[in-house]
C-alpha cells in the first residue's frame, strides 16, 4: 500500500517536472523573437552579422539616426494609428452600447429579428466587401482619408452581442423606470445612468477594439496611398524595401518602435485582456 | 394596471439607427457593389460606367476553372490552415488538460497564460517582417543559432524553399493563436459542472480517463466554435503571408486574400476578377457560419418551439372538428 502511494508521488513529480519544462520552453518561444528584436535594435550591423547575442549593445542611437534619416517617420505613423484607433474605439463601444441598450430595454416589434440579423452578420469577413468598399470610397474621394477607417466601426456586431449579454445580467428595468419617474429623458438615462454601470464591459471591449484597429493592415493598405497618412502596420513594409537593405540594426529598431506601445499596453492590462479572451469564448 | 400614454418602443428603433445606417453604408452596400463588380468587365485605373458582361458568370467560371493562380491560392490557404490548426488545437488541449488538472496543481499559471497569449496581441505585419529578418540569409539569428548548435554546416536559405516558407507561415499562425485557443478551452472547462468531476473521482477514474471521458465530450461545442471561427479567420489570412514574402517564393505562400489584393491593387487593376474571388470567399464563409449556427443553436428551445407548434395545430384541428 505504502509502496503504491510512493510510486504515485514519484509519477506525479515526474509529470509535474515535464509540465513545467514544456511551459517554460513555450514561454521562452513567446519571448525570444521579441527579445532578439529589441536586443538587435541596439546592435550595429557588423555585430548582428557576426552572430546571435542576447545582451544589448551600445548602438541604439546610431540605429535610430539611420532609421530616421530615411523615409521612415515612426512619430507620424504613431499619431496616424492613434487617431484612427482612438476614434474607431470610441465609435465602436459607444454605439454598440447604445444598440445593446435599445435591444434590452425597449420592446419593439423588430427586436428579435434585428438581434438574429446581428448574429448573422457577425461572421462576415471584411475582405469580402473590400473591392466594392474601395471603389465606393474612390468615387466619394475618401481615399487617403481616415473617416472610412473610423466610421465603419459604428456597426460592430460582436461588441453589441457582448454588451447585450452584459446588460441582461446587470441592468434592472426598475432603475430605468425610476429614472423615468424622476423625469429623465431616455437618452439622458442612457448616458448618465446606464453608461456608468457598463464601465467594466466597455473597458474590456475597448482594449480589444483598440488593438484590432491598431493592428489592422488590409483596409489601410488599400485606402491610404500617401506616405504622410500611413499607419504603423503599413510603415513596417517600408523596412523591407531596398532603402534599409544592409542596415539590419535600423530595421530591428523600426520594428521595435512599431510594437513598443502594444507591449506597454499588454503588460499593464494583461490580466484584463486574458479575462476578456476567456469571456469571449464562452458564448453559450 | 396598464401604463397609458407614453410608448417607448420608438426608442428601440432610434437607438439602433446608427448601427443600421453604418451597416447599410459601410458593409451591405460595398458587399452588393462587390458582387455587381464580379459580373462586370471593370478593369484599369480609370473608372468607367458599370457594364455587365454578356455572359454575367464569365468571371466566376474563368476564376474557378481556368485560373491556375486562384486554384493555387485556395490550395495554399488550405494547406497552411491545416498545418497551423492541427498542432494548435492539440497543444491547446494538452495545456488545458495540464492547467485544469486537479492532481498536478500547476503554479504560475497566470504568468504562463500571459506569456503564451502575448504573440496574439502584437501587430501581425511586424511579426511577419521580424520573422523574415530572423530567417535571413546568409547571416540571420536562426542561421547563427543552427550553426552554434551544430545542426547545419553552412547557412541555409530558408526563404527560398517552398515547403519551408509555407511551414514558417503556418508556424507563425500557430504561434500567434494557440494561446488564444488555450484560454478559450480553459474557460470552457471551468464552465463544466464540477459535480461531473467529483463523480468521476469517486468512481476512481484516472487523470486520462477523466480527460477523455468527461472533459473532452463536454468541450465539444466550444471546440466546434474554435474550429469554425478559425476556419473563417484562416480564409482571410493576409497580414502574415503578404508581409512575410508577399506570397512567394513561386506563389507558395499566396493565400486567397493575397491573391485578391494582388489582382486589384498591385498594378493590374483587375477589379472584376478580384471581386469574383471575394464573392467565392464570401460564400464559403457564409456556409461555414451557417454550419456554426446550426450546431450552436439552442436545441432545447428549438424542440420546445416544435412541440408548441404541434400542440397549437392539434388545438386548431380539435377546434375545427368541433
Amino acid at each position: 500500500m505504502a509502496k503504491i502511494r510512493k510510486d504515485n508521488v514519484v509519477a506525479l513529480k515526474i509529470n509535474k517536472t515535464i509540465i513545467y519544462i514544456v511551459c517554460i520552453a513555450l514561454s521562452l518561444l513567446s519571448i525570444l523573437p521579441f527579445w532578439i528584436m529589441f536586443v538587435n535594435a541596439t546592435r550595429s550591423t557588423p555585430e548582428i552579422q557576426s552572430g546571435l547575442s542576447l545582451l544589448p549593445s551600445i548602438h541604439m542611437m546610431t540605429n535610430l539616426d539611420v532609421l530616421l534619416s530615411k523615409s521612415f517617420d515612426p512619430l507620424k505613423g504613431f499619431f496616424n494609428s492613434l487617431i484612427i484607433s482612438g476614434f474607431s474605439t470610441i465609435c465602436a463601444v459607444y454605439f454598440s452600447s447604445l444598440t445593446a441598450y435599445g435591444l434590452v430595454v425597449y420592446n419593439w416589434k423588430l427586436r428579435q429579428p434585428f438581434f438574429t440579423f446581428i448574429m448573422c452578420v457577425m461572421m462576415i469577413p471584411a475582405q469580402a466587401s473590400a473591392i466594392g468598399f474601395y471603389q465606393f470610397m474612390y468615387q466619394m474621394h475618401w481615399t487617403n482619408n481616415f473617416l472610412p477607417l473610423i466610421l465603419p466601426s459604428i456597426a460592430a456586431p460582436a461588441i453589441v452581442f457582448f454588451m447585450r449579454q452584459y446588460l441582461l445580467a446587470t441592468l434592472s428595468i426598475e432603475m430605468v423606470e425610476a429614472a423615468r419617474i424622476d423625469g429623465s429623458g431616455e437618452f439622458y438615462t442612457f448616458n448618465r445612468i446606464v453608461m456608468p454601470i457598463m464601465v467594466p464591459a466597455i473597458a474590456t471591449q475597448a482594449i480589444f477594439a483598440f488593438v484590432a484597429s491598431w493592428n489592422n493592415l488590409f483596409l489601410p493598405l488599400i485606402l491610404l496611398t500617401q506616405k504622410d497618412k500611413y499607419t504603423l502596420p503599413i510603415m513596417v513594409s517600408l523596412l523591407k524595401g531596398d532603402i534599409y537593405k544592409t542596415e539590419f540594426g535600423s530595421i530591428y529598431m523600426g520594428l521595435s518602435l512599431t510594437v513598443l506601445p502594444l507591449f506597454v499596453i499588454y503588460f499593464l492590462l494583461s490580466r484584463y485582456i486574458i479575462a476578456g479572451v476567456a469571456l469571449g469564448g464562452v458564448k453559450e | 394596471m396598464r401604463h397609458k400614454g407614453v410608448n417607448y418602443s420608438k426608442y428601440g428603433y432610434l437607438f439602433s439607427l446608427p448601427f443600421v445606417l453604418a451597416f447599410l453604408v459601410f458593409s451591405l452596400y460595398p458587399t452588393l457593389y462587390t458582387a455587381v463588380i464580379g459580373f462586370t468587365d471593370m478593369k484599369g485605373l480609370i473608372p468607367k460606367p458599370i457594364h455587365i458582361l454578356d455572359n454575367p458568370f464569365q468571371n466566376f467560371t474563368d476564376i474557378l476553372f481556368h485560373n491556375v493562380s486562384f486554384r493555387k491560392s485556395l490550395i495554399n490557404t488550405g494547406i497552411i490552415w491545416i498545418a497551423n490548426f492541427v498542432p494548435q488545437i492539440l497543444l491547446a488541449l494538452l495545456l488545458t488538460a495540464w492547467f485544469t488538472s486537479r492532481r498536478s496543481k500547476v503554479r504560475g499559471q497566470g504568468t504562463f497564460k500571459v506569456l503564451l497569449y502575448m504573440p496574439n496581441i502584437i501587430t501581425a505585419s511586424t511579426i511577419a517582417v521580424l520573422f523574415n529578418s530572423l530567417f535571413a540569409y546568409p547571416m540571420g539569428p536562426v542561421n547563427s543559432l543552427f550553426e552554434m548548435l551544430g545542426w547545419t554546416d553552412s547557412a541555409v536559405f530558408f526563404l527560398q524553399d517552398k515547403t519551408t516558407a509555407r511551414g514558417i507561415v503556418a508556424f507563425i499562425q500557430f504561434w500567434m493563436w494557440y494561446g488564444n485557443t488555450m484560454i478559450i478551452l480553459i474557460a470552457g472547462v471551468m464552465g463544466i459542472n464540477p459535480a461531473l468531476f467529483e463523480a468521476a473521482a469517486m468512481d476512481g477514474a484516472s487523470g486520462f480517463q477523466t480527460f477523455f471521458r468527461v472533459t473532452l465530450p463536454s468541450l465539444k461545442t466550444i471546440m466546434l466554435y474554435t474550429l469554425i471561427t478559425s476556419m473563417i479567420g484562416g480564409l482571410q489570412m493576409f497580414d502574415i503571408p503578404q508581409m512575410f514574402l508577399a506570397g512567394g517564393p513561386d506563389d507558395s505562400t499566396m493565400t486567397t486574400s493575397v491573391f485578391i489584393y494582388g489582382q486589384a491593387f498591385k498594378g493590374s487593376y483587375m477589379y472584376n476578377t478580384a471581386a469574383a474571388a471575394s464573392m467565392i470567399m464570401f460564400v464559403i464563409a457564409g456556409i461555414l457560419s451557417g454550419l456554426l449556427f446550426y450546431f450552436m443553436r439552442d436545441r432545447d428551445a428549438a424542440r420546445l418551439k416544435k412541440v408548441q407548434k404541434k400542440m397549437n395545430k392539434a388545438a386548431q384541428a380539435a377546434a375545427r372538428g368541433m
